[in-house]
């Protein structure tokens, strides 16, 4: 495969990867509370991630096909099982994260409604 | 080659962090640094990625798969601390 | 045992390279497996070590979901998470949405598919009304219908761990 067409697939992966990257990073400034900016930082990073992994996935497979090395079967796979890792425990973790904040007292702000923390207030103590 | 690609990604990714590195250290709240440690460790285990395309090592890519996973447990533990160690 | 297999497959795709695998990587796999399985018990109280209901229909019918509705949504979740940022037009809210689900799987199933797809993150679990309590980035009602929230994943989850 020639170094240009690799070009063309990679330019496009890695340029979405790094965008989503800086956009959950940035998510952390332009929002108000602990929820919003989860979502951004979330969704984002997790995506952007996913193609970055993409892009290296894409890499190593043009260089096994172009020398035929065994090295590039297990960069590609490992690369594959990171990207999966990462997509389970990121949104896990921001369950937790949520769960936490809202039991520790972190409410939502500027929120039209707030479910929970009515319903706690209602049973007592949760 | 396409490797400069990937060594460019890796350090604008570099820059992300050190901006989420604010809000770490400003956080309002203590919920507010969880999510950016998060973050920043998502942004590590994407830079490892590049990385080891850059230097072409199998075992960078090890390392993020394993520090994906550490990642996660602190989270867990940071957010079971949180909320008072009672659980449920 | 679902942690045992788990993680046998996991080691032994970290360790294959291309060519056959040693002998001694398949015993260390499953002895690895063995200790986890075992440290993990605690979880799989009463699990048999084969999941009773396991079926190759339901396996594939989670890769479809998995490609097919989970991708796309994930896809939507990402530009609508990134317009917000930019624009930076939010109208946050928690709410409280029932999941109609029984198992343990599906309501985490339908939890984590929640938390990316469009605008909404699973903040807690009301265990005894099966009910989720979800952030919503931007409210346009107050006490929702579970189609507003999650669209079709309640049936997907309910299909593929039923």
């Amino acid at each position: 495969m020639s170094a240009f067409l690799m070009f063309l697939i990679l330019a496009p992966l890695l340029a979405v990867g790094v965008a989503f990257n800086i956009l959950g990073a940035v998510a952390l400034y332009r929002f108000p509370d602990v929820y919003t900016r989860m979502h951004g930082t979330t969704k984002c990073t997790t995506f952007g991630t996913l193609f970055i992994a993409f892009g290296a996935l894409a890499w190593s497979l043009g260089r096994l096909a172009a020398t035929g090395d065994g090295r590039f079967i297990t960069m590609a796979l490992h690369v594959g099982v990171a990207a999966v890792a990462l997509l389970v425990t990121n949104a896990t973790g921001a369950h937790a994260i949520a769960r936490a904040a809202h039991r520790s007292g972190v409410g939502p702000r500027q929120a039209v409604v707030d479910r929970l923390a009515e319903d706690r207030r209602k049973g007592g103590e949760a | 080659m396409n490797v400069f690609l990937f060594s460019w990604s890796a350090g604008i990714l570099g820059v992300a962090a050190v901006l989420v590195l604010g809000r770490l250290v400003g956080g309002p709240t203590i919920p507010d640094r969880v999510v950016a440690l998060d973050t920043m460790n998502t942004l590590a285990v994407a830079i490892m990625i590049l990385l080891a395309v850059v230097y072409d090592s199998v075992v960078m890519v090890d390392v993020a798969v394993v520090y994906a996973a550490l990642s996660f447990v602190t989270t867990l533990f940071i957010a079971r601390h949180l909320e008072g160690g009672t659980g449920r | 045992m679902c942690i045992f297999l788990l993680s046998v497959v996991t080691y032994l795709l970290l360790v294959w390279s291309g060519g056959p695998i040693e002998p001694a990587e398949v015993v260390i796999a499953v002895v690895l497996g063995g200790v986890l399985a075992r440290a993990g018990r605690s979880w799989a109280e009463g699990e048999s070590w084969f999941p009773r209901s396991f079926s190759f229909i339901r396996l594939g019918r989670f890769l479809f979901y998995l490609f097919g509705p989970f991708a796309v949504a994930l896809f939507k979740a990402n530009i609508d998470v990134a317009l917000r940022v930019i624009s930076g037009e939010i109208r946050p809210g928690i709410v409280k949405v029932p999941s109609h689900q029984e198992g343990d799987g599906a309501l985490t199933l339908l939890a984590n598919s929640i938390t990316l797809t469009p605008g909404t993150l699973t903040v807690d679990v009301d265990e005894e009304s099966r009910s989720l309590y979800v952030h919503w980035i931007y409210v346009t009602d107050p006490s929702p219908a579970e189609e507003e929230i999650y669209g079709s994943f309640g049936e997907w989850a309910r299909r593929i761990s039923a």
